[in-house]
């Protein structure tokens, strides 16, 4: 329980000191408080990602059907936080660059990972035996998610990009942020994620309980 | 001395004869039907035929031509590419062919089979799409790599999909609605390059997205071969 309770504080603390601190990127101004929650659900949306190709991996080497209900879980929470991802940085461009939507390369490639979930949960509902539909989803979600490193950064850095890309490291990888900025960025991504895997295992705790019920009334 | 004896004779030819046999196969069957064919160049020719229809002779920009030309190249390539696996699970033949011939051989094949597929298509489908509109034949060998990259990444992308919706209960659409975010990627770099190629870049000044193309045709192609046998072997 207390883990819970100092997500609940953490987080708090995130909302409150991230807007009353001064703004983050000077150039940028207030808008650019954005990156506090922004850059954590765009974090969170990879990762996802990664551990749903982790469970279908999972299943496709021990065909326990349980692992592909956790690939399901992971690939459902990651499309909330891609939209959230999208939402917010919409937002964000239409503050800063004037349109919510101009194609710009960090929007084109979460765009794609958009339709990659699309695509999955589209292929899930096609597949009308079980074991099938996991073999078949699993492939497609480690095919898919091969891509990624393509989109999320090789892409937006082979063509021009409005989006700030040294807000949290340069090209040295030296931080840019001050001490204040970083500590709140840090504690908002801990925080995220961890709201992240604990949805996660609720998801999974409640699947684990269906497949009992269905095997003990079999 | 029992499991020799029921042993067909291509099971013991290596990796290169199989997908040899593979190929041919699916080749024998696609001029017997020219199913594939047939659709891959109507299809073409017709979308071909819209575009010059109705921009008349309006002068267009190399980044506008690049774009229709990628279009007209994808939407031809997805009306026949799924047809190679699709084919061998309607007609029955996928479970002989699954206990003939090792995953990595049928794959190899059918890949390859796809790829001459869309190299006809783009034999047939550039040069009308020369006479038509008025892309820049200047550095046209700098346009074929541009082509040949792109052609080798629409085939090794969409025949791992083509696997998948043929085990699919519905396949319809399906097999756009996979390839595409899959595709995606490599359409804007080839949008981009064929673009640059177009308005007259050297190949050093396209490079890096030429570097791009044929990593994307590597990591597809390796992937694939590792996911290949659970689709096939299901």
């Amino acid at each position: 329980m207390w883990w819970q309770i100092l997500l609940f504080l953490v987080m708090s603390a995130v909302i409150v000191t991230g807007f009353i601190t001064e703004a983050p990127q000077k150039q940028i101004g207030e808008a650019s408080r954005i990156f506090y929650f922004h850059i954590p659900q765009a974090w969170l949306c990879v990762v996802a990602f990664a551990m749903s190709a982790f469970y279908s991996a999972r299943f496709l080497k021990n065909r326990k059907l349980i692992d592909d209900d956790y690939a399901l879980d992971t690939a459902r929470l990651g499309f909330i936080f891609c939209l959230l991802a999208t939402i917010t940085g919409s937002i964000f461009a239409k503050v800063t660059w004037g349109s919510f939507w101009n194609w710009d390369p960090r929007q084109t490639s979460i765009f794609i990972l958009l339709l990659i979930y699309g695509a999955f949960f589209a292929l899930r509902s096609a597949v009308e035996d079980e074991d099938r539909r996991a073999t078949l989803s699993a492939v497609y979600s480690i095919f898919a998610f091969v891509t990624v490193p393509f989109l999320v950064f090789v892409v937006p850095r082979m063509v021009t990009s409005l989006h700030p890309t040294d807000s949290v490291i340069d090209e040295n990888l030296n931080f840019t942020m001050g001490v204040q900025v970083r500590s709140i960025f840090f504690s908002s991504l801990a925080a995220f994620s961890v709201l992240y895997f604990w949805m996660l295992s609720l998801t999974k705790r409640l699947n684990r309980l269906k497949r009992k019920q269905m095997t003990g009334a079999a | 001395m029992r499991k020799k004896s029921i042993a067909l004779p291509a099971s013991n030819a290596g990796l290169t004869n199989k997908v040899l046999a593979v190929y041919v196969k699916d080749l024998r069957l696609e001029l017997r039907s020219r199913y594939g064919l047939n659709a891959i160049f109507m299809f073409g020719i017709s979308s071909l035929t819209v575009i010059s229809f109705s921009l008349g002779q309006a002068a267009l920009s190399t980044k506008v031509l690049s774009a229709l030309y990628w279009i007209v190249v994808l939407f031809s390539a997805m009306s026949a590419m799924a047809q190679v696996f699709v084919r061998e699970e309607e007609s029955g033949t996928a479970m002989a062919l699954r206990l003939t011939t090792e995953p990595n051989a049928v794959y190899l094949g059918k890949l390859f089979f796809n790829l001459s597929l869309l190299v006809i298509l783009v034999s047939v489908i550039t040069p009308l799409f020369f006479i038509f509109t008025d892309a820049p034949v200047e550095g046209i060998v700098n346009f074929l790599l541009v082509m040949i990259l792109g052609v080798l990444d629409l085939c090794a992308a969409t025949t791992l999909i083509a696997a998948i919706i043929a085990r699919a209960s519905v396949k319809g659409a399906l097999f756009a609605v996979l390839s595409f975010p899959i595709l995606l990627p490599v359409l804007i770099v080839l949008v981009a390059a064929t673009d640059k190629v177009w308005a007259g870049s050297s190949l050093a000044e396209v490079s890096k997205l030429l570097q791009f193309l044929l990593a994307y045709v590597v990591i597809m192609v390796t992937a694939s071969l590792m996911l290949f046998k659970f689709v096939w072997e299901d």
